[in-house]
């Protein structure tokens, strides 16, 4: 069983973020692979396993100057990596970025590809969706379990009221969540081995999508960035045994109490 | 250019439209008198509600015999705006199946989306607004090709108001062929139980996040939440760390709330958990760490131990109660 996972390399969360000056988030400095991620490259690893043959292969869209995302990914098992990098890419939209990956994936199918729900940086969310449609396939979005069984998936999907039990034919795509499973950490032996993994890097035109991708294929624009509506910090106490007490007061003085 | 019509994805849940769909309805109908609504299921049914709300005419997928309401809905949207002409956008509350059913119309139209909008306006033209990094930055932003756009909308972005408008007209809009994209089938629905008001509409919501230490110390929450007669909520991270589940996060992926007091107990105030809660009329902190994010924004902060100050509080709750 071949399983393809879309990643994408980010910037770290944890740092202050800002808009460079075409609106597009600054991806300047360091880029690490999207926790989020990790999870859909765990799952795919614990398929394959129990299938007992084929591979995991990661797919990915944006700069290749950086790949020590996609090697943590290969340093966690997976076979190889594949990486569109491209300067007419800046921009692209989501369903830019999902032709880009369904050009890669289509070169070779795999039995199931899996996603993450949105990504941590843009969290647009609908590229996965967008992704299956293009390759004609069925998708289950949101599963908190995969079991492959024969040639079919059965998936819990997240509902707003509980979850559902959800069956499909392979191929399909399947987008989850984080805590689906525990990602591992990589060993000594996998880093070193990810050294020696495939890495490829495509450009647009390897794929023949000159036109239809990059900021004019998007068909949006940012017109403006404005500073929110802010609120501001309130009071502050230092709990000395009396913060509950304060707490009583606080929600009395609105009404709540 | 004045926008001549909308559609608007409107979602059926427990024979009712869900209050996303109905505050989508409302604010479309603010924007031009031509506002039409796509449902699925028992559509006829919701015709009176989609028509008092602002729907002149309701498009009706019918029943999904145990689809995922993404292809077939997707695909009936896509053959209505041949046969009857496209709209400037179609609007889609921000949901499991919404995102599901904008990722499918957008691919299959061709057509770019734009998602977690909070704010819509004409200002010669549709003009869409975005909370970025944890909500201290607006993005505004339009599309600049032919329509129709796609738009997610989330919760709460604007007020639903009944028009007092007559029953919308059904008209029939079944899904066609789907062929394989429609293969995924539900197999069976699990309801998990909770007692109390819905996290999503409660007066009073109690948070927990990582800073309460391990999964049973939540119970703390639920308690607080309890005698508050509120609902409890929680941070991503420990909804990732499987401590509650999922339809309790508050947050960017999450539920957005808007309650009359938020508590957010340990929680350090991620952007993607701020997001989600920071249009709460009042917001309590309470946290160890006198730099947590979540200070800048509450209006009242107890700098302190949460495994002392809760139960405190716990206390001081039951001898009111």
């Amino acid at each position: 069983m071949n399983v393809v996972v879309c990643v994408k390399q980010i910037p770290d969360p944890a740092a202050p973020q800002s808009l460079d000056a075409s609106h597009n988030l600054d991806r300047s400095g360091k880029l690490i692979l999207d926790e989020a991620d990790t999870y859909g490259v765990e799952m795919a690893l614990q398929l394959v396993d129990k299938a007992g043959s084929g591979e995991v292969t990661v797919v990915s869209m944006g700069s290749a100057a950086d790949v020590a995302g996609l090697r943590n990914a290969l340093a966690m098992g997976a076979a190889k990596a594949v990486i569109v990098s491209d300067d007419g890419l800046r921009g692209t939209d989501s369903l830019g970025t999902a032709k880009v990956l369904a050009a890669v994936i289509r070169r070779d199918m795999p039995d199931l590809i899996l996603c993450a729900t949105e990504s941590s940086d843009g969290y647009t969310g609908t590229t996965p969706v967008q992704l299956a449609e293009l390759l004609g396939l069925p998708s289950v979005t949101f599963a908190k379990s995969v079991v492959v069984e024969g040639g079919s998936l059965k998936v819990d999907r997240q509902t707003e009221a509980g979850y559902d039990e959800v069956t499909a034919p392979l191929p399909a795509l399947v987008t989850v969540t984080a805590g689906v499973v525990e990602p591992r950490y990589a060993s000594f032996k996998g880093i070193m081995a990810a050294k020696n993994k495939p890495v490829e890097v495509l450009s647009v035109a390897d794929l023949g999508l000159e036109g239809s991708v990059g900021a004019a294929g998007a068909r949006q624009e940012i017109t403006d960035v404005v500073r929110a509506e802010s609120r501001t910090a309130g009071e502050k106490h230092v709990d000395e045994g009396d913060g509950a007490e304060k707490i009583v007061a606080f929600l009395e003085s609105i009404k709540v109490l | 250019m004045a926008i001549t019509s909308l559609w608007v994805v409107v979602e059926p849940s427990n024979g009712s439209l869900t209050t996303t769909s109905l505050e989508l309805l409302s604010h479309a109908r603010s924007l031009t008198s031509s506002v039409s609504a796509i449902t699925w299921g028992e559509g006829s049914s919701f015709a009176a509600q989609a028509g008092e709300y602002g729907a002149t005419t309701l498009y009706d997928v019918g029943a999904l015999d145990g689809s995922l309401p993404g292809v077939p809905v997707a695909s009936a949207i896509a053959q209505l705006v041949v046969n009857a002409g496209a709209p400037d956008a179609i609007l889609i509350p921000t949901s499991y199946d919404g995102r599901d059913i904008a990722g499918r119309l957008s691919a299959r139209l061709d057509r770019p989306v734009l998602t977690n909008a909070t704010g819509l306006a004409d200002e010669g033209g549709l003009v869409t607004e975005h909370p970025v990094f944890g909500g201290t930055q607006t993005v505004k932003a339009r599309f600049t090709a032919e329509g129709p756009g796609l738009i997610v909308v989330r919760a709460k972005s604007f007020a639903a108001e009944s028009a007092g408008g007559p029953t919308a007209a059904v008209v029939a809009a079944p899904a066609g062929d789907t062929a394989s994209t429609g293969a995924a089938r539900i197999a069976n629905s699990h309801v998990e139980e909770r007692t109390g008001p819905k996290l999503e509409d409660a007066a009073v919501v109690v948070s927990g996040g990582r800073g309460l230490g391990e999964a049973d110390k939540y119970a703390m929450i639920e308690e607080a939440a309890r005698l508050l007669n509120g609902a409890p909520g929680a941070s991503r991270a420990i909804v990732d760390a499987g401590w509650v589940p999922y339809s309790y996060q508050v947050g960017q992926t999450g539920k957005t709330v808007k309650p009359t007091v938020y508590i957010a107990c340990g929680i350090s105030g991620a952007t993607q958990h701020m997001v989600g809660m920071k249009g709460s009329k009042n917001i309590v902190a309470i946290n160890k760490d006198a730099d947590a994010p979540i200070f800048q924004i509450a209006d009242f902060g107890i700098v302190g131990d949460v495994h002392k100050v809760l139960p405190a509080l716990i206390e001081a709750l039951r001898a009111r109660s």
